[in-house]
Protein backbone atom coordinates (compact mmCIF):
# COMPACT_ATOMS: atom_id res chain seq x y z
CA UNK A 1 0.00 0.00 0.00
CA UNK A 2 1.05 3.88 -0.42
CA UNK A 3 -0.32 6.91 0.24
CA UNK A 4 -0.44 9.18 -2.98
CA UNK A 5 -1.13 12.64 -3.09
CA UNK A 6 -2.89 13.63 -6.20
CA UNK A 7 -3.53 17.59 -6.86
CA UNK A 8 -6.03 19.22 -9.22
CA UNK A 9 -5.00 21.75 -11.30
CA UNK A 10 -6.96 24.30 -9.16
CA UNK A 11 -4.58 23.28 -5.83
CA UNK A 12 -7.38 21.33 -4.23
CA UNK A 13 -5.16 18.31 -2.83
CA UNK A 14 -6.49 15.14 -2.30
CA UNK A 15 -4.66 11.84 -0.37
CA UNK A 16 -5.60 8.21 -0.67
CA UNK A 17 -3.91 5.13 0.41
CA UNK A 18 -3.73 2.64 -2.78
CA UNK A 19 -3.24 -1.14 -2.57
CA UNK A 20 -0.58 -2.61 -4.34
CA UNK A 21 -0.96 -3.77 -7.20
CA UNK A 22 -3.74 -0.91 -8.58
CA UNK A 23 -2.73 1.74 -10.93
CA UNK A 24 -2.19 5.20 -9.73
CA UNK A 25 -5.26 6.60 -12.36
CA UNK A 26 -7.15 3.28 -10.54
CA UNK A 27 -6.84 4.93 -7.46
CA UNK A 28 -7.90 8.21 -8.14
CA UNK A 29 -10.91 6.24 -9.80
CA UNK A 30 -11.58 4.31 -6.89
CA UNK A 31 -11.25 7.24 -4.36
CA UNK A 32 -13.42 9.36 -6.53
CA UNK A 33 -10.85 11.99 -7.05
CA UNK A 34 -11.93 14.56 -10.00
CA UNK A 35 -9.53 15.39 -12.86
CA UNK A 36 -8.94 11.68 -13.99
CA UNK A 37 -11.06 10.36 -16.62
CA UNK A 38 -9.43 7.23 -18.01
CA UNK A 39 -11.83 7.04 -20.69
CA UNK A 40 -10.09 3.61 -22.44
CA UNK A 41 -10.19 2.03 -18.82
CA UNK A 42 -6.43 1.47 -18.25
CA UNK A 43 -5.48 -0.11 -22.05
CA UNK A 44 -2.72 2.77 -23.01
CA UNK A 45 -5.02 3.61 -25.80
CA UNK A 46 -6.30 6.85 -24.51
CA UNK A 47 -4.38 9.83 -22.90
CA UNK A 48 -7.07 11.23 -20.31
CA UNK A 49 -5.48 10.21 -16.92
CA UNK A 50 -2.66 12.24 -17.80
CA UNK A 51 -0.89 13.68 -14.53
CA UNK A 52 2.52 15.42 -14.29
CA UNK A 53 5.18 14.32 -11.72
CA UNK A 54 6.66 17.66 -11.22
CA UNK A 55 9.47 16.34 -8.44
CA UNK A 56 12.71 15.22 -10.57
CA UNK A 57 13.37 12.83 -7.94
CA UNK A 58 10.21 11.20 -7.99
CA UNK A 59 9.89 11.04 -11.65
CA UNK A 60 13.58 9.26 -12.23
CA UNK A 61 12.30 7.10 -9.31
CA UNK A 62 9.27 5.15 -11.46
CA UNK A 63 9.64 2.81 -13.37
CA UNK A 64 10.35 3.87 -17.23
CA UNK A 65 7.57 4.49 -19.62
CA UNK A 66 7.46 1.51 -21.75
CA UNK A 67 7.32 1.55 -25.55
CA UNK A 68 3.77 3.90 -26.43
CA UNK A 69 3.21 5.59 -23.18
CA UNK A 70 4.86 8.83 -24.95
CA UNK A 71 2.96 8.24 -28.15
CA UNK A 72 -0.18 8.58 -26.67
CA UNK A 73 1.09 11.43 -24.51
CA UNK A 74 1.69 13.22 -27.69
CA UNK A 75 -2.08 13.29 -27.33
CA UNK A 76 -2.60 14.41 -24.44
CA UNK A 77 -3.69 18.09 -23.14
CA UNK A 78 -0.47 20.03 -22.32
CA UNK A 79 2.08 17.38 -22.01
CA UNK A 80 5.52 18.18 -21.35
CA UNK A 81 8.49 16.54 -19.97
CA UNK A 82 7.03 15.50 -16.60
CA UNK A 83 4.05 13.83 -17.84
CA UNK A 84 2.84 10.46 -17.15
CA UNK A 85 -0.33 8.04 -18.18
CA UNK A 86 -1.28 7.51 -14.43
CA UNK A 87 -2.50 3.94 -15.76
CA UNK A 88 0.91 2.87 -16.29
CA UNK A 89 2.08 3.69 -12.76
CA UNK A 90 1.36 0.54 -10.74
CA UNK A 91 1.32 1.15 -7.08
CA UNK A 92 3.50 -0.61 -4.39
CA UNK A 93 5.13 0.10 -1.35
CA UNK A 94 8.07 2.21 -3.26
CA UNK A 95 5.51 4.81 -4.10
CA UNK A 96 4.43 5.82 -0.30
CA UNK A 97 4.57 9.69 -0.27
CA UNK A 98 4.24 10.18 -4.30
CA UNK A 99 2.57 13.10 -5.64
CA UNK A 100 0.68 13.64 -8.96
CA UNK A 101 -0.31 16.80 -10.75
CA UNK A 102 -3.56 16.78 -12.68
CA UNK A 103 -3.57 18.62 -15.58
CA UNK A 104 -6.30 21.75 -16.33
CA UNK A 105 -8.35 19.14 -18.10
CA UNK A 106 -8.08 15.61 -20.13
CA UNK A 107 -10.00 16.45 -23.11
CA UNK B 1 -37.36 10.40 -43.47
CA UNK B 2 -35.96 6.79 -42.94
CA UNK B 3 -38.48 4.83 -41.01
CA UNK B 4 -36.94 1.94 -39.21
CA UNK B 5 -37.20 -0.63 -35.92
CA UNK B 6 -33.81 0.39 -34.56
CA UNK B 7 -31.34 3.39 -34.62
CA UNK B 8 -28.15 2.08 -33.50
CA UNK B 9 -25.82 4.80 -32.79
CA UNK B 10 -21.76 3.36 -32.83
CA UNK B 11 -20.77 1.37 -35.01
CA UNK B 12 -17.96 -0.24 -32.65
CA UNK B 13 -18.01 -4.50 -31.73
CA UNK B 14 -21.17 -3.78 -29.96
CA UNK B 15 -23.34 -1.50 -32.10
CA UNK B 16 -22.77 -4.18 -34.54
CA UNK B 17 -23.17 -7.26 -32.65
CA UNK B 18 -26.72 -5.43 -31.34
CA UNK B 19 -27.24 -5.44 -35.18
CA UNK B 20 -26.66 -8.66 -36.05
CA UNK B 21 -28.89 -9.58 -32.74
CA UNK B 22 -31.49 -7.18 -34.11
CA UNK B 23 -30.81 -9.22 -37.43
CA UNK B 24 -31.48 -12.45 -36.02
CA UNK B 25 -35.00 -11.53 -34.23
CA UNK B 26 -36.30 -10.27 -38.02
CA UNK B 27 -36.08 -6.23 -37.14
CA UNK B 28 -33.78 -3.55 -39.30
CA UNK B 29 -31.67 -1.15 -38.49
CA UNK B 30 -30.06 2.09 -39.42
CA UNK B 31 -26.28 2.22 -38.06
CA UNK B 32 -24.92 6.20 -37.50
CA UNK B 33 -20.90 6.63 -36.73
CA UNK B 34 -18.97 9.44 -36.55
CA UNK B 35 -15.89 7.99 -37.46
CA UNK B 36 -15.94 7.30 -41.58
CA UNK B 37 -15.09 3.96 -40.65
CA UNK B 38 -16.66 1.09 -39.03
CA UNK B 39 -15.15 -0.75 -35.91
CA UNK B 40 -15.15 2.07 -32.76
CA UNK B 41 -12.66 2.03 -30.28
CA UNK B 42 -11.24 -1.08 -32.22
CA UNK B 43 -10.10 0.54 -35.50
CA UNK B 44 -9.62 3.79 -34.14
CA UNK B 45 -7.69 3.30 -30.72
CA UNK B 46 -5.88 -0.15 -31.26
CA UNK B 47 -6.28 -1.76 -34.80
CA UNK B 48 -3.19 -3.85 -34.44
CA UNK B 49 -3.06 -4.47 -31.00
CA UNK B 50 -4.37 -8.39 -30.33
CA UNK B 51 -7.70 -9.20 -27.73
CA UNK B 52 -7.02 -11.86 -25.84
CA UNK B 53 -10.71 -12.36 -24.32
CA UNK B 54 -13.10 -12.64 -26.92
CA UNK B 55 -14.58 -16.17 -25.92
CA UNK B 56 -13.35 -18.73 -28.23
CA UNK B 57 -11.39 -16.57 -30.16
CA UNK B 58 -7.85 -16.89 -28.75
CA UNK B 59 -6.66 -13.68 -30.02
CA UNK B 60 -7.25 -11.42 -32.69
CA UNK B 61 -6.91 -7.61 -33.60
CA UNK B 62 -9.13 -5.07 -33.07
CA UNK B 63 -9.67 -4.64 -36.99
CA UNK B 64 -10.07 -8.78 -37.37
CA UNK B 65 -12.77 -8.53 -34.84
CA UNK B 66 -14.02 -5.30 -36.79
CA UNK B 67 -14.19 -7.23 -39.96
CA UNK B 68 -15.37 -10.47 -38.66
CA UNK B 69 -18.14 -8.96 -37.22
CA UNK B 70 -19.02 -6.82 -40.32
CA UNK B 71 -19.05 -10.06 -42.06
CA UNK B 72 -21.42 -11.63 -39.85
CA UNK B 73 -23.95 -9.00 -40.27
CA UNK B 74 -23.72 -8.67 -43.68
CA UNK B 75 -26.72 -11.26 -45.09
CA UNK B 76 -29.04 -8.36 -43.36
CA UNK B 77 -28.00 -5.69 -45.57
CA UNK B 78 -28.19 -2.97 -42.73
CA UNK B 79 -27.10 0.68 -43.62
CA UNK B 80 -24.08 2.33 -42.41
CA UNK B 81 -24.46 6.37 -42.14
CA UNK B 82 -20.86 6.94 -41.32
CA UNK B 83 -19.45 10.32 -40.70
CA UNK B 84 -22.21 11.67 -39.24
CA UNK B 85 -23.55 12.02 -35.58
CA UNK B 86 -26.80 11.70 -34.13
CA UNK B 87 -27.46 15.38 -32.87
CA UNK B 88 -31.30 15.34 -31.88
CA UNK B 89 -33.98 13.28 -30.87
CA UNK B 90 -37.73 14.21 -30.18
CA UNK B 91 -40.43 11.39 -28.96
CA UNK B 92 -43.25 11.80 -30.92
CA UNK B 93 -46.49 9.77 -29.85
CA UNK B 94 -44.18 6.91 -28.69
CA UNK B 95 -41.55 7.15 -32.16
CA UNK B 96 -38.75 8.67 -31.52
CA UNK B 97 -37.48 10.96 -34.62
CA UNK B 98 -33.99 11.26 -34.96
CA UNK B 99 -32.11 14.51 -36.91
CA UNK B 100 -28.30 14.05 -37.52
CA UNK B 101 -25.81 16.50 -38.18
CA UNK B 102 -26.00 15.65 -41.65
CA UNK B 103 -29.17 16.51 -42.20
CA UNK B 104 -30.67 12.92 -42.17
CA UNK B 105 -34.03 12.12 -40.53
CA UNK B 106 -35.27 8.99 -38.92
CA UNK B 107 -38.28 8.05 -37.19
CA UNK B 108 -37.89 4.61 -34.96
CA UNK B 109 -39.64 3.41 -32.23
CA UNK B 110 -35.52 2.49 -30.19
CA UNK B 111 -32.72 3.74 -30.23
CA UNK B 112 -29.84 1.67 -29.14
CA UNK B 113 -26.60 3.95 -27.73
CA UNK B 114 -23.71 2.12 -27.79
CA UNK B 115 -21.47 5.12 -28.42
CA UNK B 116 -18.42 3.61 -26.23
CA UNK B 117 -17.03 7.04 -24.54
CA UNK B 118 -18.37 9.42 -26.77
CA UNK B 119 -17.66 10.23 -30.02
CA UNK B 120 -14.11 10.87 -31.18
CA UNK B 121 -13.46 14.67 -31.91
CA UNK B 122 -9.86 15.86 -32.71
CA UNK B 123 -8.08 17.47 -30.19
CA UNK B 124 -7.67 20.99 -30.36
CA UNK B 125 -4.78 23.07 -29.20
CA UNK B 126 -5.53 24.38 -25.48
CA UNK B 127 -4.86 28.04 -26.58
CA UNK B 128 -7.81 29.92 -26.50
CA UNK B 129 -6.42 32.49 -29.26
CA UNK B 130 -7.06 29.45 -31.79
CA UNK B 131 -10.55 28.91 -31.81
CA UNK B 132 -11.04 32.20 -33.34
CA UNK B 133 -9.51 31.24 -36.52
CA UNK B 134 -11.07 27.55 -35.70
CA UNK B 135 -11.97 26.40 -39.31
CA UNK B 136 -11.17 29.07 -41.24
CA UNK B 137 -6.82 29.19 -40.72
CA UNK B 138 -6.59 26.31 -37.58
CA UNK B 139 -7.46 23.49 -39.04
CA UNK B 140 -7.41 19.70 -37.76
CA UNK B 141 -8.21 18.17 -40.54
CA UNK B 142 -7.41 18.92 -44.16
CA UNK B 143 -10.19 18.60 -46.86
CA UNK B 144 -8.78 20.78 -50.23
CA UNK B 145 -4.91 20.64 -49.79
CA UNK B 146 -4.76 23.28 -52.61
CA UNK B 147 -5.40 26.24 -50.72
CA UNK B 148 -1.94 25.82 -48.99
CA UNK B 149 -0.47 26.98 -52.46
CA UNK B 150 2.70 29.06 -51.47
CA UNK B 151 1.34 29.86 -48.49
CA UNK B 152 3.48 29.07 -44.45
CA UNK B 153 1.83 26.16 -43.11
CA UNK B 154 3.04 25.43 -39.39
CA UNK B 155 1.86 21.86 -38.42
CA UNK B 156 1.92 20.55 -34.92
CA UNK B 157 2.69 16.96 -34.22
CA UNK B 158 4.18 13.83 -34.22
CA UNK B 159 2.18 10.82 -35.75
CA UNK B 160 1.49 9.83 -39.03
CA UNK B 161 -1.02 12.79 -39.90
CA UNK B 162 1.36 15.28 -39.28
CA UNK B 163 4.28 13.73 -40.74
CA UNK B 164 2.56 12.71 -44.29
CA UNK B 165 0.93 15.93 -44.28
CA UNK B 166 4.54 17.66 -43.72
CA UNK B 167 5.68 15.83 -46.67
CA UNK B 168 2.85 16.20 -48.85
CA UNK B 169 2.80 19.66 -48.36
CA UNK B 170 6.46 20.40 -48.27
CA UNK B 171 6.02 20.34 -52.06
CA UNK B 172 4.29 23.51 -52.70
CA UNK B 173 4.34 24.85 -49.10
CA UNK B 174 6.39 26.57 -46.69
CA UNK B 175 6.04 23.87 -44.11
CA UNK B 176 7.19 23.93 -40.69
CA UNK B 177 6.62 20.51 -38.54
CA UNK B 178 6.57 21.49 -34.70
CA UNK B 179 6.58 18.83 -32.18
CA UNK B 180 6.90 18.40 -28.38
CA UNK B 181 9.67 15.85 -28.28
CA UNK B 182 12.48 14.23 -30.47
CA UNK B 183 11.12 11.13 -31.15
CA UNK B 184 8.34 11.06 -33.73
CA UNK B 185 5.16 8.05 -33.53
CA UNK B 186 4.76 8.08 -37.45
CA UNK B 187 5.65 5.25 -39.65
CA UNK B 188 9.41 4.76 -39.89
CA UNK B 189 9.67 5.55 -42.87
CA UNK B 190 8.11 8.82 -42.43
CA UNK B 191 10.66 9.87 -39.75
CA UNK B 192 13.15 9.11 -42.22
CA UNK B 193 11.95 11.34 -45.03
CA UNK B 194 11.26 14.27 -42.38
CA UNK B 195 14.54 13.94 -41.49
CA UNK B 196 15.79 13.73 -45.31
CA UNK B 197 13.43 16.81 -46.22
CA UNK B 198 14.57 18.76 -42.81
CA UNK B 199 18.53 18.54 -43.75
CA UNK B 200 18.16 19.69 -47.04
CA UNK B 201 16.08 22.67 -45.66
CA UNK B 202 13.36 21.95 -47.32
CA UNK B 203 11.22 21.76 -44.15
CA UNK B 204 11.89 23.43 -41.16
CA UNK B 205 12.05 21.03 -38.00
CA UNK B 206 11.53 21.72 -34.67
CA UNK B 207 11.33 19.91 -31.78
CA UNK B 208 10.55 20.32 -27.96
CA UNK B 209 8.90 22.84 -28.54
CA UNK B 210 4.66 23.38 -28.39
CA UNK B 211 1.84 25.85 -28.76
CA UNK B 212 1.99 29.23 -27.14
CA UNK B 213 -0.27 31.47 -28.56
CA UNK B 214 -1.53 32.35 -32.45
CA UNK B 215 -1.59 35.67 -33.26
CA UNK B 216 -3.30 37.65 -36.24
CA UNK B 217 -4.94 40.68 -37.11
CA UNK B 218 -7.93 39.67 -38.51
CA UNK B 219 -6.49 37.00 -40.93
CA UNK B 220 -4.14 34.81 -38.76
CA UNK B 221 -0.56 36.15 -39.11
CA UNK B 222 1.80 34.31 -36.85
CA UNK B 223 1.89 31.61 -34.62
CA UNK B 224 4.29 31.72 -31.00
CA UNK B 225 5.53 28.44 -29.89
CA UNK B 226 7.51 27.78 -26.48
CA UNK B 227 9.93 25.47 -25.06
CA UNK B 228 9.29 23.80 -21.54
CA UNK B 229 12.82 25.85 -20.73
CA UNK B 230 10.83 29.08 -21.15
CA UNK B 231 12.38 30.24 -24.85
CA UNK B 232 9.87 31.31 -27.13
CA UNK B 233 9.54 31.60 -31.19
CA UNK B 234 7.18 33.59 -33.10
CA UNK B 235 6.60 32.01 -37.08
CA UNK B 236 4.77 33.30 -39.72
CA UNK B 237 1.68 31.52 -40.51
CA UNK B 238 -0.81 31.29 -43.17
CA UNK B 239 -2.36 28.29 -41.47
CA UNK B 240 -1.84 26.10 -38.75
CA UNK B 241 -2.25 22.39 -38.71
CA UNK B 242 -2.66 20.03 -35.32
CA UNK B 243 -2.65 16.37 -35.25
CA UNK B 244 -3.04 15.42 -32.08
CA UNK B 245 -4.91 12.35 -32.27
CA UNK B 246 -8.69 11.79 -31.74
CA UNK B 247 -10.46 12.48 -27.94
CA UNK B 248 -13.68 10.90 -26.94
CA UNK B 249 -16.36 13.32 -26.43
CA UNK B 250 -19.66 12.99 -25.04
CA UNK B 251 -21.45 15.49 -27.24
CA UNK B 252 -25.10 15.57 -27.55
CA UNK B 253 -26.30 12.40 -25.80
CA UNK B 254 -25.78 14.80 -22.97
CA UNK B 255 -28.86 16.61 -24.19
CA UNK B 256 -31.37 13.96 -24.33
CA UNK B 257 -32.67 14.31 -21.45
CA UNK B 258 -30.87 10.72 -20.16
CA UNK B 259 -30.25 10.15 -16.62
CA UNK B 260 -25.76 10.38 -16.47
CA UNK B 261 -23.51 9.08 -13.97
CA UNK B 262 -20.19 10.35 -14.80
CA UNK B 263 -20.12 9.87 -18.25
CA UNK B 264 -22.03 6.84 -18.52
CA UNK B 265 -26.13 6.14 -18.81
CA UNK B 266 -27.08 4.35 -15.82
CA UNK B 267 -29.41 0.73 -17.45
CA UNK B 268 -31.46 -1.94 -16.14
CA UNK B 269 -29.87 -5.20 -16.74
CA UNK B 270 -33.16 -6.60 -17.98
CA UNK B 271 -33.56 -4.84 -21.33
CA UNK B 272 -30.72 -2.17 -21.12
CA UNK B 273 -33.36 0.42 -21.29
CA UNK B 274 -32.32 3.79 -19.88
CA UNK B 275 -34.92 6.41 -17.87
CA UNK B 276 -36.63 7.04 -21.63
CA UNK B 277 -38.63 4.36 -22.86
CA UNK B 278 -37.14 3.17 -26.22
CA UNK B 279 -33.81 4.49 -25.65
CA UNK B 280 -31.47 1.96 -24.80
CA UNK B 281 -27.52 1.84 -23.90
CA UNK B 282 -25.32 -1.00 -24.43
CA UNK B 283 -21.48 -1.32 -24.16
CA UNK B 284 -19.19 1.21 -22.57
CA UNK B 285 -21.39 3.86 -22.34
CA UNK B 286 -24.01 2.09 -20.26
CA UNK B 287 -23.54 1.50 -16.42
CA UNK B 288 -25.17 -1.13 -13.62
CA UNK B 289 -23.90 -2.77 -10.67
CA UNK B 290 -21.27 -4.71 -11.70
CA UNK B 291 -20.61 -3.72 -15.29
CA UNK B 292 -17.42 -4.85 -16.92
CA UNK B 293 -15.98 -3.09 -19.60
CA UNK B 294 -15.15 -5.61 -21.92
CA UNK B 295 -16.54 -6.61 -25.43
CA UNK B 296 -18.38 -9.71 -24.59
CA UNK B 297 -20.01 -7.89 -22.09
CA UNK B 298 -21.34 -5.45 -24.48
CA UNK B 299 -22.33 -8.31 -26.81
CA UNK B 300 -24.47 -9.80 -24.12
CA UNK B 301 -25.94 -6.17 -23.53
CA UNK B 302 -26.70 -6.07 -27.19
CA UNK B 303 -28.15 -9.53 -27.60
CA UNK B 304 -30.85 -8.75 -24.49
CA UNK B 305 -31.27 -4.58 -25.42
CA UNK B 306 -32.49 -5.75 -29.23
CA UNK B 307 -34.92 -8.25 -27.64
CA UNK B 308 -36.03 -5.28 -25.75
CA UNK B 309 -36.71 -3.04 -28.76
CA UNK B 310 -38.63 -6.44 -30.36
CA UNK B 311 -41.46 -5.32 -28.19
CA UNK B 312 -41.74 -1.41 -29.39
CA UNK B 313 -40.82 -2.60 -32.96
CA UNK B 314 -43.47 -5.35 -32.94
CA UNK B 315 -46.02 -4.24 -30.29
CA UNK B 316 -48.49 -6.89 -31.28
CA UNK B 317 -46.56 -9.81 -31.84
CA UNK B 318 -45.05 -12.09 -29.14
CA UNK B 319 -41.20 -12.66 -29.25
CA UNK B 320 -40.03 -15.93 -29.53
CA UNK B 321 -36.83 -17.45 -28.45
CA UNK B 322 -34.96 -19.25 -31.13
CA UNK B 323 -31.74 -21.08 -31.60
CA UNK B 324 -29.94 -20.24 -34.95
CA UNK B 325 -28.75 -23.56 -34.87
CA UNK B 326 -32.56 -25.16 -34.98
CA UNK B 327 -34.84 -22.10 -36.08
CA UNK B 328 -35.17 -22.27 -40.11
CA UNK B 329 -36.74 -18.27 -39.93
CA UNK B 330 -33.38 -17.71 -38.53
CA UNK B 331 -31.37 -19.35 -41.34
CA UNK B 332 -34.18 -17.57 -43.92
CA UNK B 333 -33.08 -14.83 -42.70
CA UNK B 334 -29.27 -15.31 -42.82
CA UNK B 335 -29.35 -16.72 -46.24
CA UNK B 336 -28.59 -19.92 -45.35
CA UNK B 337 -29.32 -22.74 -47.63
CA UNK B 338 -29.40 -26.02 -46.47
Amino acid sequence: MAKIKYIEFNGTEHEADIANGLSVMEGAIQNDIPGIDADCGGGMSCATCHVYINDDKWFKKLPEKEMGEDDMLDQAFEPSSKSRLSCQLIVSDDLEGLTVHMPEKQV
Amino acid sequence: MIKTDVVIIGAGPTGLFCAHQLGIIGLKCEIVDNLDKIGGQCIELYPDKPIYDIPAVPKCTGEELTNNLIEQIKPFNFNFHLSDRVQELKNDNNKWLVKTLNGKKFETPNIVIAGGVGSFEPRKFPTKSAEKYDGKSVLYSIKDKTIFKDKSVVIFGGGDSALDWAIELSNSSKVTLIHRRDEFRGAPASVQKIKELSDNKTIDLITKYSIKDVKGNGSLESVEIKSETGESKVIKADYVLGFFGLIMQLGPIAEWGLNLDKKTIPVNTENFETNKKGIFAIGDICTYPGKLKLILSGFHEGALAARGCFKYARPDEKYRFEFTTASSTIKDRLGVKE
